[in-house]
């Protein structure tokens, strides 16, 4: 036997309770690393290694439209092999599921994202069709849509001119993506924007959201990005390019301060961990006043008692907190899949080094109080059970 | 025979609240090395305050306290947990064994404060259990073992570390006659065959009589002594 096996025969007296307040604490620090990553993810610089395409949308938001007449203009920037609008329709089918649909010039989609495969025959008819529209495989497959099919999608932000919130659209291809990870993409649907513009009551036409714009060269995103926003700077139009990932990224980001919620959801979050853990802690020095009464008797010192509640408290945050870590680095690793590498939410090592902080001091905080009240028992009133 | 225990003018009061309570008054005692003295008296007599203050579980509030020569009235928290370590072996009347740890581990528990090998400590705790005729039961957790048996576990993690003295408070008051007298004659045997100098508080005569002297204490002061 070792004073480590001691601690930890200790630890898993009761082996129930050990278990659910090490679920507690795995939970939380799953949240901690999945929060964190979501913190470092909106707050890292721009990442303009290996960027293909860049994004332009308006400086303030891309809610924000932008003219048209600037497509010439960025498509003669050196650098840029390919610009297509992209304006965002807000479609829901069945009146509960949103859909991420964009009205889209088909060529200029076709030729600046190659990612997406479809038969060229496909890609014709979508441009030949005004009402056409062509979506990806996995909608494709969830909605059990087919091509030839005339699918009423609503949106939730354009009515038509007649006032009619509920279009119809010519289902015409279905998209697949270059490889498993684009694959995993295929979750978009686009339709005609010279029909969207003609049709809809809003007459938001010759704007768009944004440019999606397809580099000749990756090493030159950098320049692109800077050439692009000094074009319009002073403008009424001043605009913003950043990588697709940045702008992903940037796109969820309008859910709000981000950062400040991930703050407080944590704060709840350890705050009751620390009464959990903390009640266990102090339950479990309680139970055992006469057994530590015993160790001092046998010539334990009162700082070696104060050590091995420390000691337990630590093993128990970070099994927990370690386990939990690992599980939010799994779920990061999958979450970046899923988005095609869309989404970098990675559970670094800032985040683990984050994480090992607040395992000590979660130690301390809920470990010291009891630690120190073992440590300061009195031998002769504790085994006469005072 | 040399003096192990020696007290003079030993007097312990406890604050209870408003009031004081004075449990010893003027204590004058010597023990010699290899006795078996089994400390006799009616309950609130000071027997077990004592027996803790010669084990140095607790400090007096006036007096002397000498085992084996050092003045362990003296010492801090930090040195009388060295010496306790070093010098005392602990025999209570309800076991006080760790639940979670086998026989063998609650044995093996005090050597954690030597710089033995692991190997040595297995030795070393293999020899204790068999001296106390629990070899076969190593592997027992407390709570699979009978009450003559955790009080042979408490009688082995006593002597593992070989003290010179054993203090037992109780040993037997929780056990039946027939195991009574089995551990008795267990801690006889250490008392003659292995030179430990034994301290034992009993309400039990018949306890008392397997001692080599007997020490009645009444209202915190010693009343009569008697040699078996």
């Amino acid at each position: 036997m070792t004073k480590t096996g001691f601690i930890i025969a200790n630890l898993f007296r009761k082996k129930t309770r050990t278990s659910l307040t090490l679920l507690s604490v795995i939970m939380a620090f799953l949240l901690f690393g999945l929060l964190q990553a979501v913190n470092v993810m909106f707050n890292a610089g721009a990442d303009f290694i290996g960027a293909t395409r860049v994004m332009t949308q308006a400086r303030v938001s891309f809610t924000q439209a932008l003219p048209m007449s600037m497509l010439p203009k960025i498509e003669g920037v050196p650098g840029v092999a390919r610009v297509a609008p992209m304006q965002w329709f807000g479609g829901v089918w069945h009146d509960t599921d949103q859909l991420i649909v964009f009205a889209v010039d088909p060529q200029r989609q076709h030729d600046a994202y190659p990612e997406w495969v479809m038969p060229e025959s496909q890609w014709k008819a979508f441009a030949n069709t005004r009402t056409g529209m062509v979506v990806g495989r996995l909608i494709a497959d969830q909605y059990h849509w087919k091509i030839g099919q005339k699918i009423p999608i609503a949106s939730n932000i354009y009515p038509q001119k007649n006032g009619s919130k509920a279009w119809a659209f010519d289902l015409v291809g279905i998209y697949d993506g270059k490889d498993e990870n684009w694959q995993k993409a295929t979750n978009g649907i686009f339709i005609q924007k010279d029909y969207f513009d003609e049709a809809n009551q809003f007459g938001i036409n010759g704007r768009t959201n944004f440019f999606a714009i397809r580099l000749a060269d990756s090493a030159q995103a950098q320049k692109v990005c800077k050439t692009i926003d000094a074009m319009f700077e002073n403008s009424p139009d001043e605009t913003k390019t950043q990588t697709e990932k940045d702008f992903n990224v940037g796109f969820v980001k309008q859910i709000g301060d981000i950062g400040l919620m991930v703050r407080w959801i944590l704060f709840a979050v350890f705050f009751t961990l620390l009464l959990v853990v903390g009640n266990t802690m102090a339950q479990s020095v309680r139970e055992r006043v006469p057994e530590l009464a015993v160790l001092k008797t046998l010539g334990f010192s009162d700082g070696s008692v104060l050590g091995f509640v420390l000691v337990e408290t630590f093993t128990l945050c970070a099994i927990g907190g370690l386990l939990g870590l690992g599980l939010a680095t799994l779920i990061g690793i999958g979450v970046q899949k899923s988005a095609g590498g869309q989404l970098p939410l990675s559970v670094d090592w800032h985040v683990w080094t984050a994480g090992a902080i607040a395992i000590v001091l979660l130690s301390l905080a809920v470990g010291l109080l009891p630690a120190l009240r073992a440590s300061r028992l009195k031998i002769v009133d504790a085994l006469a059970g005072r | 025979m040399s003096t192990l225990v020696s007290l003079r003018n030993l007097s312990k009061t406890y604050q209870r609240g408003p009031e004081k309570i004075e449990v010893l008054h003027g204590i004058d005692l010597d023990i010699d090395k290899g006795d078996f003295v089994a400390l006799m008296g009616p309950s609130g007599s000071g027997k077990t305050t004592l027996l803790n203050l010669i084990g140095g579980l607790d400090s007096p509030t006036s007096g002397e306290v000498s085992v084996n020569g050092e003045r362990i009235d003296q010492y801090g928290s930090g040195k009388l947990a060295k010496w306790r370590a070093a010098n005392v072996g602990f025999v209570f009347q309800f076991y006080n064994l760790m639940p979670v740890l086998t026989a063998a581990g609650n044995v093996e528990l005090p050597l954690l404060l030597t710089n033995l090998s692991a190997a040595q400590r297995k030795r070393n705790t293999e020899i204790a259990l068999q001296l106390v005729g629990l070899s076969d039961r190593a592997r027992h957790k407390p709570k699979e073992l009978s009450g003559g048996q955790e009080q042979r576990v408490a009688i082995a993690r006593a002597i593992v570390s070989d003290p010179t003295l054993l203090v037992c408070d109780e040993p037997t008051g929780d056990l039946d006659r027939k195991t009574a007298d089995e551990i008795l004659t267990l801690l006889q045997q250490l008392n003659k065959q292995h030179g430990k100098t034994i301290i034992m508080v009993t309400h039990d005569p018949r306890a008392a009589e397997f001692a080599t002297h007997t020490l009645h204490l009444d209202k915190g002061q010693l009343a009569e002594q008697a040699t078996h």
